[in-house]
């Protein structure tokens, strides 16, 4: 397995209180695959990604248990020292707003650049020789020109593209994609999510691939992992999902998909607001906007329960749901 | 950018006329410049009519005005009444306050910013909390005072230094006098890079050099100096020009005979040549320094150079 993240625990210390952003994830990805992680703002996707790249704000972020073994060493016993030598190198990410990701004042020659001379000791020409590379392989027209522009001279598109192009740099093992296309035009999303796709396959890369847009899910994903209130609530390979979700959570949030044939009739939108991460009500987090919620989920956090040999439901009733597909 | 520079220095020329306009009605208005020449006496009448059309003080102001600017730009900044050259003065005392002046910048620039980067990077830490108390009370408190309270300490107390400089002014009789003339800035260096820098740490182009797997070192320096320094860069540009006119007081306390004592000499003694040569050449001064300024800022901001 290239990527276990077990049980891994994520607090925010504030003034304000503790914030349990990352209550027990566990996930995992193999080199090739994608696992796309599914969730509200706040459910704790990103937070987990950025434990697992080591680039948490600390504090007043803080680990506070689990572990996260890539290629079978844990990264969390690393020093800061060892843990930047895997960084950019070993796994990458993109971010979701590539304008104010990269840096204004720098050509973006100088940015992709910069992975070689830090990483692989290379001199500058020849690091920009593979910044201009690298644009050609993300398709970037006239490489050799726009690698002295700076990346406000781009397009939206473009620029996710010399993101893509950063991470891609050293050719990682795995990256981890934070909303790469969130900030884009619908159709700029479709090429540049190809564009990785393509890319994860020709390199063999482990993806994770952080969203909350259902579409893009369903095209590219292996197995899907729904983040709620920190917690995963339910994990599958990506057509089970789409047949039949096994978690209230993740069926709400198929139905709130809009759909041409639900013209003329109100958008379905799951009930409440996400929980206070400071006050995450007791049992399972979901029972006050939940359905189908019973006594017991009021009180006791449900369990991980195995739906199939590789697919988890952190519901009681995740039977009934599974069920309730045709209703 | 060569449009850019063209269009700055066409700017620059009506603000040049209206500030040695303004300067020179200001002293030839507002008082009689012949009145000082005899002393506390009253000049005699015949006299003072004579030494009015010698320096043809008896045309009107508008004329002078012209015959003086047409001088200034064939070089001649005029004949101080005693019958020095101003551009005499100019040559002596410019030397000094550009030497005075590059030490205070120099402070400005490695203590402010290094204070300014240590604070912004450890901000609520005991040593930021300290800093920012002493910028604090290093801007409320007046220069005169800094200045004469260092030189009795140091000066005359403690006798580390001479306390007053000499008339060669060399860099190391400098230091302290530039420390107090830059004092005040260097605060408002360090407070503008601390902010600059505690805003930019959080900002997504960090975050992303962390995430390359760049050493801290760099990150701090390429990636979050880099952008955190243009509004500081404008600053310390601007404020050339205001510690050259500026020193006033700080030269007075040491007995440096650089361009702020010659000006306060020249307006103690109704020296209109003096005051009105100076404060032109500090006109210009701060002109330059403005557009090399600008032009600066757009080196260090590519958004700003296509703009």
């Amino acid at each position: 397995m290239l990527l276990e993240v077990r049980d891994l625990h994520v607090e925010f210390r504030t003034r304000d209180g503790v914030a349990k952003a990352v209550n027990g994830v566990t996930y995992s990805v193999d080199a090739g695959e994608t696992l796309a992680v599914l969730g509200e703002s706040g459910s704790g996707k990103s937070v987990t990604a950025q434990a697992v790249m080591g680039i948490l704000d600390t504090p007043p972020g803080k680990i506070t248990g689990g572990e996260i073994l890539f290629q079978g060493k844990d990264l969390l016993t690393f020093k800061e020292e060892e843990r930047r030598k895997v960084r950019g190198a070993q796994m990458a990410m993109i971010f979701q707003d590539a304008l104010s990701s990269l840096n204004p004042v720098l050509s973006v020659g100088d940015q992709l650049g910069e992975m070689f001379t830090v990483h692989r000791g290379l001199s500058r020409k020849d690091a920009r020789t593979k910044a201009v590379e690298l644009m050609d392989r993300v398709r970037i027209p006239a490489a050799s020109q726009r690698v002295r522009d700076y990346p406000h001279q781009f397009s939206g598109g473009m620029r996710q593209r010399i993101m893509i192009a950063m991470a891609l740099a050293l050719e990682p093992a795995l990256i981890i994609a934070d909303e790469p296309t969130t900030a884009l035009d619908v159709t700029v999303q479709a090429q540049v999510m190809d564009l990785l796709a393509e890319l994860q396959r020709e390199l063999n890369m482990g993806l994770i691939l952080i969203t909350h847009d259902l579409g893009v899910v369903a095209d590219v994903a292996d197995k899907i992992a729904v983040m709620y209130a920190g917690r995963i609530v339910e994990s599958a390979p990506v057509h089970d999902i789409y047949k039949a979700p096994a978690h209230p959570y993740t069926k709400g949030l198929l139905e709130s998909i809009p759909r041409l044939d639900q013209k003329g009739r109100e958008l379905y939108a799951i009930k409440g607001l996400p929980p206070n991460l400071m006050n995450i009500p007791p049992g399972c987090a979901f029972n006050p906007r939940c359905p189908m919620a019973q006594d017991i989920c009021r009180t006791d956090v449900p369990p991980l329960a195995e739906v199939d040999e590789d697919r988890r439901s952190a519901c009681y009733f995740w039977r009934e749901t599974l069920d309730a597909r045709n209703d | 950018m060569g449009r850019y520079v063209i269009r700055r220095l066409l700017q620059m020329i009506p603000v040049f006329i209206g500030a040695t306009l303004l300067i020179f009605l200001m002293v030839n208005v507002m008082g009689d410049p012949i009145a000082g020449l005899c002393g506390d006496r009253q000049c005699d009448p015949a006299t003072a009519a004579q030494l009015r059309r010698e320096f043809g003080l008896d045309k009107p102001v508008w004329q002078q005005y012209l015959t003086y600017m047409g001088n200034v730009f064939t070089g001649d900044f005029g004949t101080a009444f005693n019958g020095q050259k101003v551009t005499e003065l100019m040559s002596t005392a410019f030397p000094v306050t550009i030497r005075l002046t590059i030490v205070a910048v120099l402070f400005e620039i490695v203590i402010g910013i290094t204070l300014g980067v240590v604070t912004g990077l450890r901000r609520g830490k005991p040593i930021d909390t300290a800093v920012l108390l002493v910028t604090l009370v290093v801007i409320s408190v007046p220069t005169f005072v800094t200045g004469l309270l260092l030189q009795l300490l140091l000066g005359v107390e403690w006798g580390w230094i001479k306390p007053s400089v000499s008339t060669d002014a060399n860099f190391d009789e400098l230091i302290v006098p530039g420390l107090v003339l830059a004092s005040v800035s260097l605060a408002y260096v360090t407070r503008l890079t601390r902010t600059s820098i505690a805003e930019n740490r959080r900002s997504d182009y960090v975050r992303t050099a962390v995430a390359k797997g760049l050493p801290r070192r760099r990150v701090i320096t390429r990636h979050l100096l880099r952008n955190s320094l243009i509004p500081v860069v404008t600053f310390i540009g601007t404020d050339v020009g205001a510690l050259m006119g500026g020193a006033i007081v700080t030269e007075r306390i040491f007995n440096i005979h650089g361009v702020g004592y010659q000006l306060y000499q020249g307006i103690l003694r109704q020296n209109t040549q003096t005051v009105v040569g100076f404060v032109t050449v500090l006109v210009l001064v701060f002109l330059v320094a403005n557009l090399l300024v600008d032009l600066l800022y757009a080196v260090l901001d590519p958004r700003i150079r296509y703009a």
